[in-house]
């Protein structure tokens, strides 16, 4: 399965393409979609410029990301693993 | 210090102006992201994992504490509260936001400052000694120079595209603290046998991907005509560099492809056509840069102080802190004092808006007003009294400021790597905090002496891992994160790439691995022997098996 992500355009904060079409800036707000799906969404999504930096696939699953990139998504998605106070780490106390 | 003449301000205003207007465009849909991206990066915005960061230039390393207050003020304001100092004198934003990002350029240009040319193949920020002007062995002031090579090199039409980046360094000391030898183009400033003051010149040094240490390509070069021979060096270059392959593009392949001694003959043949040609500064001019840079009103004091000695011999911790962190003057009377931004456990070259409103005040107080950044991310105050030296220490103490470990063990190099980058293949600040705190709570950094550790999370070796005389490399491995070290690595005068000792190691086992290289070293140096001496003459073999011994029985 796999999930889209991007950096969101005004901020560069780190983004998920939600079941609605919106932009959800937790990784548990994002849907999964199948790997045949993956390329069309993601064509339309990259048109989406006034929205979002760029836009990628990430393997995942809905425990979260998986796969070769696991470890660099994780962090995109939590915040830097040195500062437990910055990124969404930081913001969900 | 150099202020900013109208030509520059105008300038650099009308490149506010117009990136204010790209990102409008931008932020409306006009553009797209393909479109913008070069714009914002020819402005030092890069986007990272988390977010946007900006990468703000401090030319040749030198900060007024107004210029420190306002980067305090930005990183309070627009970002998270802290700022990253890099190995190339810059400072790194790590959370502007795009739409503040018109505001934070408005706002240093409002103290003459910019992030022009912090990203592009383009001549980049010159880099110098941080010690410029104050070092006991220097044989003369290197920023007049820096800020020569700075004005040629902003907005130069004809090197605003060149192949790769391009970095050069200059120092005017023995011992060299800017790493001339591994930069693109390295300048020493000494005196010939014949008492006369000229640029050693040296060309296609680098790390990254394919390291090399920098060849002499002209022993001396008369001062006055440093600029037309940068541009037969760098006209060379410019027709001759491939653009065709990313790798292949730094003048360094150049050189070494053609040889330094078929290299020295087109430059030498270039400059022989140019260099009358009215490129070189005249001498007023030289001579106006160079007042900007005198220097202060130094008072006449004895080499000796009295109140430096009495705090010294009743606080321990001072004592130690002035022996580690604090360089001889050349002025007597005075000492340097270099503030570490590396306590153990915390990120290298991290400093909040406090600690760089603590950094300007004691600055403006005790150092006429000056602060130097170094490539070592680290912080100096190039000239406090010895009288002041333990008012300065409790002031830096009271701002976290006072660890004392430059040098040593714990005085990492770390890039920003995983946490933050997204070119790295692993982290390198935890790495960096967990062997600092491993040799400072053991208390042995002492004993270790000088040590440079230098970590990179990818190949670009931002780190400067080649150089370390440890050097550590991120690598991924499937997925996973793995770590190689280099031994014997040098930046400064002695400079050498380090070699590779073997097989990646998981980031458990390269903390063992650096302590028990250093066992080894403390158990087999000499007398007085550093690290580097005591591995040039045991060799890579004895301190592999240093390294592998246990990690293959884990
Ligand atoms: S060395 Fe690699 S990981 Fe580190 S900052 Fe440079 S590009 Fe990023």
């Amino acid at each position: 399965m796999k999930v889209v992500t991007a950096n969101r355009l005004q901020d560069g904060a780190v983004v998920y393409l939600a079941p609605d079409n919106s932009w959800s800036e937790r990784f548990s707000g994002a849907v999964l979609i199948t790997d045949a799906e993956a390329q069309d969404v993601i064509s339309v999504i990259s048109g989406r410029v006034r929205e979002i930096a760029d836009a990628y696939l990430i393997d995942a699953d809905a425990s979260g990301p998986v796969g070769r990139e696991t470890l660099r998504e994780t962090i995109r998605s939590a915040g830097p693993t040195v500062r437990p106070d910055l990124g969404k780490q930081g913001e969900r106390a | 210090m150099y202020r900013y003449d109208e030509f520059d301000e105008t300038i650099v205003r009308e490149r506010v102006k117009e990136f204010r207007g790209q990102v409008e465009r931008r932020l409306s849909g006009e553009i797209t992201e393909d479109q913008f991206k070069p714009l914002r990066l020819m402005n030092g915005l890069y986007l990272q994992l988390h977010a946007y960061m900006l990468r703000v230039a401090i030319p040749y390393g030198t900060l007024s504490s107004r210029q420190m207050r306002q980067l305090a003020f930005i990183a309070r304001e627009y970002d998270k509260g802290y700022g990253h100092m890099t190995t190339r004198q810059n400072i790194q934003y790590n959370w502007p936001a795009l739409v503040d990002t018109p505001a934070i350029l408005d706002a240093l240009a409002d103290v003459e400052m910019h992030a022009i040319q912090t990203s592009g193949n383009c001549i980049r920020n010159v880099t110098s000694d941080q010690y410029a002007g104050a070092a006991e062995d220097e044989v003369e002031d290197p920023r007049p120079w820096c800020e020569i090579i700075r004005q040629w090199s902003s907005f130069h039409p004809e090197f605003s595209f060149l192949p790769r980046k391009f970095k050069i360094a200059v120092t005017a000391s023995e011992h060299d603290r800017a790493a001339v030898k591994v930069h693109d183009i390295g300048l020493r400033l000494y005196k010939n046998s014949e008492g006369r003051t000229g640029f050693e010149v040296l060309v296609g040094g680098g790390l990254g991907r394919t390291p090399y240490i920098g060849h002499v390509i002209r022993d001396f070069l008369p001062k006055e005509h440093l600029l037309s021979y940068l541009e037969a060096i760098l006209r060379v270059y410019n027709l001759l560099g491939r653009r065709d392959n990313a790798y292949k593009a730094r003048i360094k392949i150049q050189v070494n492809a053609e040889g330094i001694d078929a290299f020295r003959g087109m430059v030498e043949e270039e400059w022989a056509r140019i260099k009358d040609s009215g490129v070189d500064l005249p001498r007023e001019e030289i001579e106006r840069i160079r007042r900007y840079f005198a220097p202060p009103p130094f008072e006449k004091l004895p080499r000796e102080s009295t109140a430096f000695n009495d705090a010294a011999a009743s606080d321990k911790g001072f004592a130690r802190w002035a022996r580690v962190n604090t360089v001889a003057h050349k002025q007597p009377g005075y000492a340097i004092v270099n503030i570490s931004l590396k306590p153990p456990g915390k990120p290298p070259g991290d400093i909040s808006d406090e600690q760089m409103e603590a950094a300007a005040h004691i600055a403006e107080r005790y150092s006429f007003d000056e602060l130097r950044v170094t490539h070592e991310q680290n912080i100096c105050l190039p000239h406090v009294k010895k009288d002041d030296l333990y008012a300065v220490y409790q002031s830096l103490q009271a701002a976290d400021l006072a660890t004392a470990n430059i040098g040593l063990a714990s005085d990492i190099i770390a890039c920003p790597g995983l946490d933050y980058c997204t070119l790295a293949n692993a982290r390198s600040i935890p790495i960096a905090e967990r062997i600092a705190e491993r040799f400072s709570a053991a208390g042995v950094e002492d004993d270790i002496g000088e040590l440079k550790i230098k970590i990179s999370g990818c190949i670009n070796a931002c780190g400067h891992h080649h150089v370390g005389h440890i050097g550590i490399l991120g690598v991924d491995k499937k997925g996973e994160e793995f770590y190689q070290i280099t031994l014997g690595g040098s930046g400064a005068e002695d400079a050498s790439i380090g070699e590779i000792a073997g097989r990646g190691l998981s980031s458990d086992e390269v903390i063992d691995a650096v302590e028990r290289l250093v066992d080894y070293y403390r158990a087999n140096r000499q007398d007085g022997e550093r690290f580097l001496d005591a591995y040039r003459r045991l060799g890579l073999d004895r301190f592999k098996e240093a390294i592998y011994a246990d990690a293959q029985a884990a």
